[in-house]
């Protein structure tokens, strides 16, 4: 018990030393998602980085590198197949940026945290079991780690160094004028909240030094008050923002440093949930989160104890930016706030496809389709939506007849088609084989050629795999598995089930 | 720590997802710890239990568990409320023929506990053991390990003998030992000791080994000296259901006692189980005049605070929650259920309705508010007679268009819609919505 108290307190103020983060912070990342890498990559840009914040991706079976965008060049990040080779590639990335499924994000932190090289891991995935996340914990806390998470969206600090989807799009970080820093440390546990808070702190401070959600769970790997604690030893930082929720003792730990005076900046906090007391029995919210047992958990009861230990509280959320606003201008008053140097963020190249989307500009296509089209909410057969091929009870022929003569061939017509092509349908011109069908006819050969030469394309990567995940299923079956040993076994072996969405 | 109804049952899992711990019946939690015990600690406990509900066939279940027909039993509702010998609702020493008349006259018979209304529909029937020792023995996961809880004076006095409860905490990844075990038996009598320090460390090794975040005997006792729970409660982390199912077998996590969902709640809890989105929505008070229907888990609870916080707590019609990118034809379901709720019975009296929410980071604004344009479209008439009043406030991608088809919709079909983006505050809407419905007619 004794010996479980003092370790508490040295690792406490272990987390508590300042600086996660900084302008020349690189990370990895697990499980490649294009999107929030690119979202990274773009932040980074706006900010005038030298280097991308990711240095490598680990895509567990998978090798080689991904192409993405750093500004307006294409640069190709190393893809490795395990923790071990990615950290060894780059041992002075020292964030782990875990997009791994609820299923196995315990596990693939857990190797992050034993890497020496990898002091912060953020973990986004909802639903890791509770006792997972303890092990997490308790070995973060032993060797002077950082979890941020899980269920997170992240976090960010401004001007340098941004985790996956923190802030949304290129549009709201510059209204938040995340692009540089300003002098707030902003923490909460929603992540969806969180955006709306950087836009409030930005209209009425000189905008967030730092933010940081720290996920809804009942035992998030960092708490509030580690963050506020480590906020307070950031001199950029002059004041601090908290946003909690009912359930759960975290915002009592920082009562508790408020009280004994380890919180020197002055702390605006507001904890949601108030409604609670409205409910008659036990109502399921939306949001993640906490369950609450008694009325100490209860935000009425946080919001009291923060406002009795120093905090400032206001009286209901709608008054949290003037608190917030108040606070910022006594601090500017008082000499206390070092004028942020303005800077002009440089433009973001816009994707293709969103400019497009918003007319910006038009890009000319590499095939032409006369009679399929898949480019609108509905793919059309000559011209027809396939909603009303379906409603008019349309047969394999008569998709054939549009596809092939352009338009709809008499019933005779149609069910000889039926009996001739029916399995020969195909989804679009852009696989291999309807590729090479179609390269094949435009150089003059005949019909049989050329669907011979698309069908003799199909091989491991093309229409193929059903072959494989056929070998897999029966040996799996002879073998006697069940379908989650089946699973397991073969995520254990890191190979992926073959056909199965083309990617699993 | 003791019973979890009352004033604490209403705020439990307020903000709680759809996956966390979940409460599960004492027939399910006795049963995990029959199956299990004698996987983990080589050894048999001889539990008995059997489970009544309303498609119980008494002949069948005697046959399955012939105990029931050669002792005589206990029977209690399983029901995840506690306090239940207290409310006369536990029946002992009956044969099998009294248990059915005993259940037959209280199932679906609604009885009120801590204030939640609800109709019994399941029991638990046990052997009934006349013991002497009560023992307590409860373990709650905690942030850095777990804390285990015992008392040799365990039973309904237990809250009157705290004093004599033990409790030791056991750091996550630490083993546990007979010398952390020490402090709870230390004063045990010599004869039982043994056996009792062997149960708490193979209920420890079993809460840990099944994803147990709570689990409860009040009391065990002794049964030819070995222990045996009588009354137990159990939590389990359900978010570990990936890696338990095959331990857990079939698993109920029940709702919580007295959560009674109406037609419309039903309906919209079904649309939620459909999607991938979370679609919720609560009625608190269907005479309500301030409606929401909020985007996103964190910001509809701060809805609804605020509109209470401002004083206006008992105007507040329902909890109305959308997130998880919905598509336009779900929240146009949605949407026309909550308009049907808001304008139901019209008084005469202004009412307002809050279509609110944060700044999005990636839910394409203008896609979801399509969904409900087209349900306020619809329902044109309906929000006429109940002279609703719209306050919209939304940011994120594409939140300007979405704005924009608001605020032409407002004439279109000539209702007063106030719009707001991210330049305005998240809740001044709840504001003026308050604003709206305290101005004279």
């Amino acid at each position: 018990m004794l010996f479980v108290q003092q370790v508490s307190c040295v690792i406490d103020d272990a987390m508590a030393t300042g600086q996660l983060f900084s302008k020349t912070t690189q990370a990895l990342f697990y499980n490649y998602k294009q999107l929030p890498i690119q979202r990274m990559l773009d932040f980074d840009f706006l900010c005038g980085r030298e280097t991308p914040s990711v240095a490598g991706i680990i895509n567990p079976g998978g090798d080689g590198f991904q192409k993405l965008f750093f500004g307006q060049e294409e640069i190709a990040i190393p893809v490795h197949s395990t923790v071990d080779a990615a950290c060894a590639a780059h041992p002075t990335a020292d964030v782990f940026i875990n997009f791994a499924s609820f299923r196995s994000a315990a596990a693939s932190s857990l190797a992050a945290l034993k890497q020496p090289t990898i002091r912060v891991v953020a973990i986004i995935a909802e639903g890791v079991p509770e006792a997972d996340t303890k092990q997490l914990i308790a070995y973060a806390r032993a060797n002077n780690k950082v979890v941020i998470g899980p269920a997170t969206v992240g976090g960010v600090q401004a001007g340098a160094f941004k985790i996956g989807d923190t802030a949304g799009t290129i549009d709201n970080i510059i209204q938040c004028k995340l692009y540089r820093p300003g002098s707030v440390g902003f923490v909460s546990k929603s992540g969806g909240m969180s955006n709306e808070l950087y836009n409030t702190i930005a209209r009425v401070t000189d905008g967030i030094y730092e933010g940081i959600a720290i996920g809804g769970d009942v035992f998030p790997g960092s708490t509030l008050s580690d963050h506020i604690l480590r906020f307070n030893n950031i001199p950029q930082i002059k004041m601090m923002v908290v946003l909690g929720e009912l359930g759960g003792r975290d915002e009592y730990s920082l009562v508790e440093a408020l009280k004994q005076g380890k919180v020197t900046k002055p702390v605006v906090a507001w904890v949601s949930g108030t409604c609670a007391t409205l409910f008659k029995s036990e109502v399921q919210f939306g949001h993640a989160g906490a369950k609450s047992g008694g009325e100490l958990e209860s935000a009425q009861a946080k919001n009291q104890a923060l406002r009795d230990a120093g905090a400032v509280v206001p009286t209901s959320y709608e008054a949290l930016e003037t608190a917030i606003k108040e606070t910022f201008e006594k601090l500017a008053d008082e000499g206390k706030i070092t004028p942020v140097k303005e800077v002009k963020p440089p433009q973001v190249p816009e994707d293709l496809n969103s400019a497009i989307k918003s007319g910006k500009v038009r890009a000319p296509t590499h095939i032409i389709s006369t009679i399929s089209d898949d480019r609108g909410e509905e793919p059309c057969y000559a011209g027809v939506p396939m909603s009303s091929i379906v409603e008019r009870g349309y047969g394999v022929g008569d998709v054939i007849s549009l596809l092939w003569f352009k338009r709809s061939l008499p019933r005779y017509c149609t069910q000889f088609i039926e009996i001739c092509v029916m399995l020969c349908a195909d989804h679009g011109p852009c696989v291999s084989g309807a590729h090479n069908t179609i390269v094949t006819a435009r150089a003059g050969k005949d019909l049989v050629s050329s669907l011979v030469a698309g069908l003799l394309t199909i091989g491991p990567r093309f229409g193929g795999a059903v072959d494989d995940a056929a070998r897999y299923f029966k040996d799996a079956y002879d073998r006697s598995l069940t379908p989650y040993e089946f699973v397991e076994g073969m995520k254990k072996k890191g190979i992926r089930v073959p056909g199965i969405g083309h990617r699993y | 720590m003791l019973e979890n109804v009352g004033p604490n049952l209403k705020i439990q899992k307020l903000v709680g997802c759809e996956m966390a711990r979940k409460k599960i019946r004492e027939y399910d939690s006795k049963r995990l710890l029959k199956e299990h015990f004698k996987r983990l600690a080589g050894r048999e406990l001889p539990i008995k239990s059997a489970q009544v509900t309303e498609s119980t066939d008494f002949n069948e279940l005697a046959l399955k568990e012939p105990w029931l027909s050669s002792s005589k039993l206990v029977v209690k509702p399983d029901m995840l409320f506690g306090k239940r010998g207290k409310s006369g609702l536990v029946a002992l020493n009956l044969d099998l023929a009294q248990v059915a008349t005993f259940v037959k006259e209280r199932l679906g018979k609604e009885v009120e506990m801590g204030g939640c209304i609800g109709p019994i529909t399941t029991f638990i029937v046990e052997p009934f053991i006349p013991h002497n020792e009560e023992f307590y023995l409860n373990i709650v996961s905690e942030r850095l390990g777990c804390s285990i809880s015992f008392s040799e004076c365990g039973g309904i006095e237990i809250e009157e003998n705290w004093d004599k409860v033990k409790t030791i905490y056991v750091p996550t990844g630490v083993s546990f030992t007979s010398e952390m075990c020490a402090p709870l038996v230390a004063t045990l009598p010599l004869e039982i000791r043994g056996e009792i320090e062997e149960f708490i460390k193979s209920v420890f090794t079993l809460f840990q080994d099944l994803d147990f975040t709570f689990l409860e005997m009040n009391p065990f006792t002794l049964v030819d000296g070995k222990p045996y729970p009588l009354d137990m409660r159990g939590e389990l982390d359900d978010t570990a259901a990936f890696k338990n199912f095959k331990k857990w077998g079939s698993i109920q996590f029940p709702m919580p006692f007295g959560r009674v969902m109406s037609a419309t709640e039903s309906y919209i809890h079904g649309l939620d189980e459909k999607t991938s989105a979370s679609l919720k929505f609560t009625v608190l008070n269907p005479k309500g005049r301030i409606w929401t229907m909020v985007a996103g888990g964190g910001a509809s609870v701060i809805y609804a605070d605020t509109v209470g916080d401002l004083g206006y707590a008992a105007e507040l019609g329902n909890y109305a929650e959308y997130s998880g990118a919905p598509n336009e034809d779900e929240v146009l379901q949605y949407a026309r259920v909550v308009i049907d709720c808001a304008t139901a019975d019209p008084d005469g009296r202004k009412r307002a309705l809050v279509v609110g929410g944060g700044i999005a980071n990636f839910t394409d604004v203008a896609a979801t508010f399509n969904g409900i344009i087209r349900a306020l479209k619809e329902k044109e008439s309906k929000l006429k007679a109940a002279r609703m009043n719209l306050y919209v406030r939304r940011g994120g991608p594409n939140y300007q268009k979405g704005l924009a088809k608001m605020r032409s919709l407002a004439e279109e079909i000539g209702i007063p819609i106030e719009v707001y983006g991210p330049e305005a505050t998240m809740t001044g809407i709840c504001k003026q919505a308050i604003e709206c419905i305290s101005a004279a007619a």
